[in-house]
């Protein structure tokens, strides 16, 4: 165990667990009330009422949460050339032939896409939230907005929830990933076959 | 009783108990003979027993100066001056319009808490009502009002409770100069039509009924001296019906968000039953790495195979 690599800190895999907590929590809460089909999930919030009541609180601090994360993690998660180039080959990315793509750094292109969708869709959530949130702050907007805003909303939190279910599953896809948020390590193998050339920085690094 | 003729129940995809079919009612307001005494406000606080708190004037006749969760209907007086200088009062008594395509149960996310019978009364079932505010959303009318006291919407009843045992509503009950008139919606047309044409013998050109297409119709119908120009009474809308981003926002988008979620997962699981997981092959170390890490490498991992 001792040759792993580290690839996230405890306080990276505690900001990053804490804001999944709270986006299945938003979520389920969300769900709820985005299509009648879901409403039963109202019930693990204790009800109609305090589903409504606690979804808003819910987003807000996972907004903040996220906030934090992504501060830490943008620089990582810059969009370069050869990412269009691996964004491009998808086909090989899902067929699983890494031999073709181009080499990755810390991130590829499509966790790097997955996160400026992410910053882009939970900015759109906490401000069209705070703008139909009747019990505070609805009566400073007009209805107009309040309309377009609920839709936002709803549009917003569609693009998360499926680009979330597209991160869980890539997790689980590619094993290692998922021990990586938990306990912080991967394998030298791991490093070396999905992100070389950040495998490389750290070699590096140790050398020095 | 009255759970028997439901032809609409919010934020449900099953048919409601609608065995039992009833005429469909109307109220018509003559604002033509309406003298502004606000009988109906208060006969509308003391039969729902509702009370406001009390106020202060705001330097019109408009009191309480806006609909409020207690109080259900409110008189609103706008001065218009015609062509030919005269003064003239639009007092038009507001409220829930009981629309045939109501705009707050198409918005409300929860299941029974807005309900239209086959009478065309749209009623709000507070037990169910989760105070979201998604019908003030929806309506086309500003008409529903959250409590502040127990984050309930709340709105005109039309007096579902009397009109279900065969009374009028109690601001009809109580109208003295008969400006407000209930009984079956047909009547209530004919009603109009003879008070639109009384009006128009005497120089009302453009009287005529508010019974606005946009919605459906509605349950709550106007006789206008000016029914060209609603937006005169007190803002009344031109040509109401459900906004296009509610109905984008509660329409097919959701059914179809919801397909596409559901999708994506099921297109997770499906690739990982063909293509299967993508591991950290033995033979990926030794290609990419110089032969003496490659050893320290598969010494490392039969250690870990070990235990």
């Amino acid at each position: 165990m001792k040759r792993d690599i580290q690839r996230y800190t405890a306080n990276e895999r505690s900001n990053h667990w804490a804001v999944a907590l709270l986006f299945i929590l938003a979520a389920l809460s969300g769900l709820a009330l985005f299509h009648p089909a879901l409403f039963w999930l109202s019930h693990l919030f204790g009800g109609g009422p305090w589903t409504r009541i606690l979804h808003p609180f819910i987003g807000v601090a996972m907004s903040v949460l996220f906030a934090l994360m992504a501060w830490r993690f943008a620089g990582r998660n810059r969009i370069q050339p050869r990412d269009r180039q691996w964004l491009g080959q998808w086909r090989d990315v899902v067929a699983k032939r890494d031999d073709r793509l181009p080499k990755v750094g810390k991130y590829n292109a499509g966790q790097k896409l997955l996160f400026w969708v992410l910053v882009a869709s939970l900015a759109v959530l906490l401000l069209t939230g705070i703008v139909i949130w009747r019990e505070y702050f609805s009566g400073a907007f007009a209805v107009g907005l309040i309309r377009f805003a609920s839709l936002l909303h709803a549009f917003a939190a569609f693009v998360l929830v499926t680009t979330i279910i597209v991160h869980i599953y890539a997790a689980i896809w590619v094993k290692g990933s998922v021990g990586a948020m938990l306990h912080g390590k991967v394998s030298q193998a791991w490093a070396r076959k999905h992100h070389p050339l950040w495998h490389d920085e750290k070699m590096r690094k140790k050398e020095r | 009783m009255a759970t028997q003729d439901v032809i609409a129940r919010s934020a449900t995809t099953t048919p409601s108990p609608s065995v039992r079919e009833q005429l469909d009612v109307a109220k018509l307001i003559d604002t033509s003979v309406c003298i502004g005494c606000k009988a109906c406000q208060v006969a509308c606080m003391e039969w729902n027993e509702v009370r406001d708190e009390i106020g202060s004037t705001v330097g019109v006749y408009d009191n309480p100066d806006d609909l409020t969760a207690d109080s259900w209907t409110v008189m609103r007086f706008a001065e218009h001056e015609t062509d030919e200088g005269d003064l003239e009062w639009l007092i038009r008594k507001d409220g829930c319009m009981h629309c045939v395509e109501p705009g707050c149960l198409e918005a409300c996310p929860s299941p029974g808490a807005i309900i239209q019978y086959s009478n065309g009364i749209v009623d709000f079932n507070q037990d169910n009502c989760i105070g979201c505010g998604y019908c003030i959303t929806g309506c086309p009318f500003d008409v529903p009002r959250l409590s502040e006291k127990d984050n309930k919407a709340y709105k005109c009843t039309l007096c579902s409770d009397r009109v279900s045992v065969g009374l009028e509503p109690a601001c009809v009950k109580t109208c003295p100069t008969g400006a407000i008139v209930f009984g079956s919606k047909e009547d209530m047309k004919e009603h109009a039509d003879g008070r639109i044409a009384d009006l128009k013998s005497r120089g009302f050109d453009n009287a005529g009924l508010y019974d606005p297409a946009g919605v459906g119709g509605t349950h709550v119908m106007y006789v206008l001296h000016h029914a060209d120009k609603p937006g005169l009474y007190s803002g009344l809308p031109e040509d109401p019906s459900i906004s296009p981003m509610v109905g984008a926002w509660k329409g097919l988008t959701k059914p179809l968000a919801m397909l596409a979620m559901g999708a994506t997962a099921l297109a997770g699981f499906f690739h990982y039953v063909r293509v299967g997981p993508n591991r950290v092959e033995e033979d990926d170390v030794d290609d990419a790495t110089p032969p003496v890490a490659a050893e320290r490498d598969e010494r490392h991992d039969a250690d870990r195979g070990g235990h």
